[in-house]
């Protein structure tokens, strides 16, 4: 051990997480959810910069706590996810979820502070299996057959990383975590794995199948950390990786279509994570230190807007049991505390000046411009136009748009208090960009609210709403769901399995048939000799026995003459 | 804790028609006004298409137009009814 002096702030959560079912006995499980996360942020600011906790195994080095800006800014992110999640689910009466969910943050956090690949491989795993979890406590059948694919996909994430990562200690001993190119095989197998976390093409199609199965609080950690720690593994590992760029913008419109034609409320949310971690995917492919800091700025606002949204939505799901736009509408007369958080956590993800997404989002389009990057930039500008179509969708159809007849009261006040927190963290950051833009890995010099670049984006946006309004025939929400790449695992896939099931079903059977008649034939042989009429069962008289001695012994006899 | 009686509703309107007009001519108004904007306002372009007039404005209308034909036409290939996965 380096020093026995660092306490890992990842651990604090996972062991808090472990232990939260005995906490709960205790009557401490609300003062855990509330105080551990707080530590574990304590404990990431305090943290030295290097590598601070590492031990010797199998010749190579475990860095369990390797600090500097950009793991900070992701494990302080991380950090203050817990807490708002912890304070929004205190009501969550399935305390296991609550468990795998603070497992879950832990080992993002150890993620974004391990020093070598395989300690984030180890803890890559666990958010997988935590992950799972928090999937499977959304109680329903949909929630265990989803998470079960989900783990399917990501356990094929995590083998693809574990042979890359293989393939990188056999050929250069070692297992740095640190920016690498593409030149080997194995370095292609880790970037793969970790872009299945990311969702990105072709396997996008696991983040909407699965997050909206989980419970309502569910979702508000399962958007915030497997995703944003893949950006990070790319923003560490693969930055300037130019494959990243069109894998990004692919990524992008894809959200942006899917969640235009989704009627889950849910579901257009999880589409828009993926659109938002494009964004992201794209400037860790432009690579300059300005596209880093975009990225890294752009996960940090992206957690705390997405997780503003899914709780505005979660208490929508808690206090009327529907989801789907068609079943919602005018929700905002009951629930109007939970409409503005809603409005100002859609206005943060349209980039609304003012706001966080604003902040962040303008440093990833300014970035490609600098970099002399045309194409890139044009068509980040058209999907920073096009984003605001989804983006208004959900206050929308939830909150205006027509009288559902739904009169459903606020949610209970430990969700309101968590809605608001992040909601004034939303327009904080806008206001006050220096504040985010001081935890970045590069200085920045920019700023985003000035007057030229606050008109540019209230017309992109200003139109963007005259699209939307004008064209509400075409888009209103029909009871359909929108065929994706999971379609191949959830139809042919299955009918493969199923036909594979009886194959083998036969096949085994024709196999068991063969081998009993070919074991019953050899019993009847055995019977037929040894039974109790067979020749060597029989009992034989003692003359006989006394009769084939001599005959024996007068061969030997003639024999022994030659 | 839940309520799902539809008894004040059934998909009425929320607000009236005036209301409805009203908003509109706020919308349009306000669109007008920031496009008037680019009269008065110095933009630093990057590129050459950045420096055209009003580039906000068109592009905005352009890109949502041109991705709402687009997710029609996916829509028209790819959307299923919801319980498509269940039967």
């Amino acid at each position: 051990m380096t020093t026995s002096l660092i306490i890992p702030p990842g651990l604090i959560l996972i062991l808090g997480g472990l232990a939260l079912p005995l906490l709960a006995r205790l009557g401490l499980r609300a003062a855990a959810l509330i105080v551990l996360p707080l530590l574990s942020l304590w404990l990431v600011w305090t943290l030295p910069d290097g590598a601070v906790l590492s031990t010797p195994y199998l010749g190579q080095d475990l860095i369990f706590v390797r600090a500097d800006q950009l793991s900070r800014v992701f494990a302080t992110v991380f950090a203050i996810m817990g807490f708002a999640g912890g304070l929004y689910a205190l009501n969550q009466k399935s305390t296991l979820e609550l468990a795998a969910a603070f497992v879950y943050a832990g080992s993002a956090i150890s993620v974004s502070l391990a020093g070598d690949l395989v300690t984030v491989f180890i803890f890559w795993e666990i958010m997988a299996i935590a992950s799972t979890v928090v999937i499977w406590s959304g109680g329903e059948s949909s929630s265990r057959s989803a998470g079960m694919r989900y783990a399917a996909i990501h356990m094929l994430g995590g083998a693809l990383f574990m042979a890359g990562l293989a393939g990188e200690v056999a050929a250069t001993g070692s297992t740095a975590f640190q920016a690498m190119d593409l030149s080997t095989t194995p370095r292609v197998l880790m970037l793969a794995g970790v872009l299945i976390n990311a969702a990105a093409p072709p396997l996008s199609a696991w983040l909407a199948d699965a997050y909206p199965e989980s419970s309502w609080s569910g979702m508000v950690f399962l958007s915030a950390f497997t995703t944003k720690t893949a950006v990070y593994v790319l923003l560490r590992g693969f930055p300037g990786a130019e494959i990243l760029i069109p894998i990004g913008l692919f990524m992008v419109f894809y959200g942006i279509i899917y969640a235009i034609l989704e009627n889950d409320v849910r579901r257009i949310l999880a589409y828009s994570i993926v659109n938002q971690v494009g964004f992201m995917v794209t400037a860790a492919g432009i690579g300059s230190e300005m596209a880093i800091n975009g990225a890294a700025a752009h996960a940090f606002a992206h957690i705390i807007y997405k997780a503003l949204l899914l709780m505005a939505v979660g208490s929508v799901v808690l206090m009327t049991g529907k989801r789907k736009c068609t079943e919602l509408g005018g929700l905002f007369r009951s629930m109007p505390l939970t409409a503005v958080c809603c409005i100002i956590g859609a206005l943060s993800i349209s980039a609304f000046p003012f706001t966080s997404g604003f902040a962040s989002k303008s440093l990833i389009s300014s970035a490609a411009a600098y970099s002399q990057m045309e194409g890139v930039w044009l068509w980040l500008t058209i999907a920073s136009a096009a984003v605001f179509l989804p983006d208004i969708k959900v206050p929308w159809f939830v909150f205006f748009n027509r009288d559902s007849g739904l009169r459903p009261a606020e949610p209970p006040l430990n969700m309101r208090l968590a809605m608001v927190l992040l909601a004034v963290l939303c327009i904080a950051l806008g206001v006050f960009p220096r504040t985010l833009y001081d935890m970045l890995p590069y200085a920045v010099d920019y700023e985003p609210n000035t007057v030229a670049h606050v008109v540019y984006q209230l017309q992109l946006l200003g139109f963007a709403a005259l699209v939307f309004f004008a064209g509400l025939t075409w888009l209103q929400p029909r009871d359909t769901i929108t065929l994706d790449v999971d379609w191949l695992w959830r139809r042919p896939g299955r009918t493969l399995a199923a036909f594979l099931d009886q194959f083998s079903g036969y096949t085994w059977q024709w196999v068991a048939d063969r081998v009993t008649a070919g074991a019953e034939r050899l019993y009847r042989l055995m019977l037929s000799h040894h039974g109790p009429e067979g020749i060597f069962g029989r009992a034989w008289p003692t003359g006989l026995m006394a009769f084939w001695t001599t005959v024996m012994l007068g061969a030997v006899v003639i024999l022994s003459y030659f | 804790m839940s309520n799902g009686d539809r008894q004040h509703g059934n998909g009425r309107p929320l607000v009236s028609e005036a209301t409805v007009k009203t908003l509109w001519r706020v919308l349009v108004s306000a669109l007008a006004l920031l496009v008037a904007a680019d009269l008065f306002v110095e933009h630093h372009p990057s590129f050459s298409i950045d420096a055209t007039f009003a580039f906000g404005a068109w592009m905005g209308l352009a890109a949502c137009a041109g991705t709402v034909a687009v997710a029609l036409g996916v829509g028209a290939l790819l959307r299923r009814p919801e319980d498509y996965y269940d039967n």
